[in-house]
């Protein structure tokens, strides 16, 4: 056992506590110094998560092939650039990224095209809601056999993976306005083609864009599953499941490093739309959110 | 405001739609399976006619996609037919990924309520763990899970536990985000009021906050439910397929047994179903028990 390291992660630790609490009761007059010690915070957090981790490895002795120290990933990462490079296209660019284009896009035509219809709306809502809750990323075997062993069959996951959540987000969205609105556009003489991009599409947009927050990582968890069942030599969970069974765990963890980078910047690049889209909503304009 | 049938409302469309994806899904049978059939006549040098070939595609051993009534006899035969000790009984694989489902789940919904009652009294947890505790999530966790399940093998856990624990992780995510909502939604005047009472702390808790906040608990419970379904299921895949509906799923994929995936699929779906069902029940039970109207 390696008693000063563990002492010093410890005492890292304690002290980043006590600045955090230090920070988040100080009151800023500056508001660029309030906005930094807001984005301060977590990034401390997060920063002692990795020093603790460090120094409870070290600090025991863990066996790498349990839990390799961040430094030991970090080395892993940057050695083998061109390989995860090469998992990073072939699941986040092929698959993920066709996939949920198609599946996002399938759910919210559709959503338009039953919205003159309550008949199919009453219809397909339920079943929609009842699909959402159900395991469907079991359907990736089945995919993995109609569409071979590349791409495309993940990206059929991805589809049906991230489809029901779209139209069920979209058809409540669509039917978000108040009757008050609606006769309003009926009073200006508008069709239901103009209601529907003037008045109903604007203010269906939080709702689609909560789907479209939920199906970013959905989209990413179903293509890298999918490849358990079956993939070409190359990919994130084709590299993860071998890597496992060849005991490499920091190259694995090295994977996951850049599928969390990879999911947490989409997530994000798919927020920052939502604000500039909409930038009228509550939530946006600041206030709660 | 015209009253609600249940008849025109619930029954008609969702069994129109039901009906019209089972016609749908028979076309692509014949559609799917016609292939094969073919393929056979002409190697043995002769062709098929439609009305010969229809039922052939019916009743293949392999199908690239089996029928409905295959899949139903199949379901019937591993969940009726078979002892529910058997290894071959559906029942049993559904108790295996569903015991992990649970465990996973209460482990799950407790972290999370007691991570939403920290964020809710302490800000610098707030502002340290919540954007964490959303960014977790935009990790791909089950893609960990394989890692989780021989890692743990190594220092000598096994069987049910690990896959627990990614159900664990799973599923504390929705919950921690529905209480803090549901545990922040006590407005100040009724805050006040608990104020005024000289209420301590605890006493706030146990008797604003806590009930103000089940409405919001149960509907993140039957978000979390699903998924720590969704991540035993997912949990079962690398354990080399010895037990459960995941094993199912992959032993079947490699064995080319359509009809066995099908089956398994819709085991899961029931499942599923049945979990979302009583977590709803109980949601009802509690908000009527609180005085609340339905």
């Amino acid at each position: 056992m390696n008693l000063s390291v563990l002492l010093a992660a410890i005492v890292f630790w304690l002290a980043a506590w006590a600045f955090n609490e230090w920070l988040v009761r100080r009151k800023f007059v500056n508001p660029a110094a309030d906005r930094a010690a807001r984005i301060a915070v977590p990034l401390i957090f997060g920063a002692t998560i990795l020093v603790l981790w460090e120094g409870i490895v070290r600090g025991f002795n863990v066996p790498s092939v349990l839990l390799p120290p961040p430094s030991m990933i970090w080395v892993r990462l940057i050695n083998s650039v061109p390989t995860l490079w090469a998992d990073f296209r072939q699941t986040f660019l092929k698959s993920v990224l066709v996939g949920y284009a198609l599946g996002c896009g399938l759910g919210f035509l559709v959503a338009i095209l039953i919205d003159r219809s309550p008949f199919l709306q009453k219809g397909l809502l339920p079943l929609g809601n009842f699909v959402s809750a159900l395991p469907v990323i079991g359907v990736a075997p089945i995919m993995v056999m109609w569409f071979g062993f590349d791409w495309q069959s993940k990206v059929a996951v991805v589809v049906i993976m991230t489809f029901f959540p779209m139209l069920v987000n979209t058809v409540s969205g669509l039917a978000a306005t108040s009757h008050m609105e609606r006769d309003l556009m009926r009073t200006y003489a508008a069709d239901w083609f103009q209601t529907l991009v003037k008045l109903r599409l604007p203010a269906a947009w939080p709702f689609i864009f909560n789907a479209l927050k939920i199906n970013s990582t959905l989209a990413l968890i179903g293509a890298i599953v999918a490849e358990f069942f079956g993939t070409p030599i190359v990919g994130m969970g084709f590299r993860i499941s071998t890597e496992v069974g060849r005991m490499n765990v920091d190259m694995v963890w090295a994977e996951i490093a850049v599928a969390a980078v990879a999911g947490s910047a989409f997530y994000g690049v798919v927020a920052l739309i939502e604000r500039i889209v909409t930038f009228w909503h509550p939530s946006v304009r600041g206030g709660q959110a | 405001m015209e009253q609600a049938s249940f008849l025109r409302d619930r029954l008609l469309p969702i069994g129109t739609v039901l009906l019209a994806l089972l016609a749908l899904w028979y076309v692509f049978v014949v559609v799917l399976n016609a292939p094969f059939e073919r393929d056979q006549a002409a190697r043995a040098g002769g062709t098929i006619g439609f009305m010969e070939l229809l039922p052939k595609t019916m009743a293949q051993e392999r199908p690239v996609l089996p029928a409905p009534h295959q899949v139903f006899a199949e379901l019937w035969d591993t969940t009726v037919n078979k002892a529910i000790t058997s290894k071959r009984s559906l029942v049993y694989h559904s108790w295996i990924t569903l015991s992990a489902t649970l465990l996973g789940f209460s482990m799950g919904a407790v972290l999370g309520v007691l991570l939403a009652i920290g964020i809710v009294h302490n800000r610098a947890m707030d502002r340290s763990l919540m954007p964490w505790v959303i960014a977790s999530q935009t990790i791909p966790i089950l893609a960990i899970a394989p890692m989780i399940i021989v890692v743990l093998n190594a220092v000598g856990i096994s069987g049910l536990m690990p896959k627990a624990l990614i159900s664990t992780y799973l599923s504390f995510f929705p919950v921690v985000v529905g209480m803090v909502k549901g545990l922040r939604s006590p407005e100040q005047i009724q805050l006040d009021l608990m104020h005024t009472y000289n209420a301590s702390p605890a006493q706030t808790f146990w008797k604003l906050r806590w009930p103000a906040s089940m409405p919001y608990l149960f509907t993140s419970l039957k978000v979390a439910v699903a998924i720590s379904l969704v991540g035993a299921i997912v949990g079962e895949l690398p354990t080399g397929a010895v037990a459960g509906l995941g094993a199912r799923l992959l032993a079947g994929s490699y064995y080319g047994q359509t009809v066995q995936i099908w089956a398994a699929l819709f085991m899961a779906a029931a499942v599923a179903a049945l979990l979302v069902i009583i977590v709803g029940i109980a949601h009802t039970r509690v908000l009527k028990r609180m005085g609340a109207r339905t």
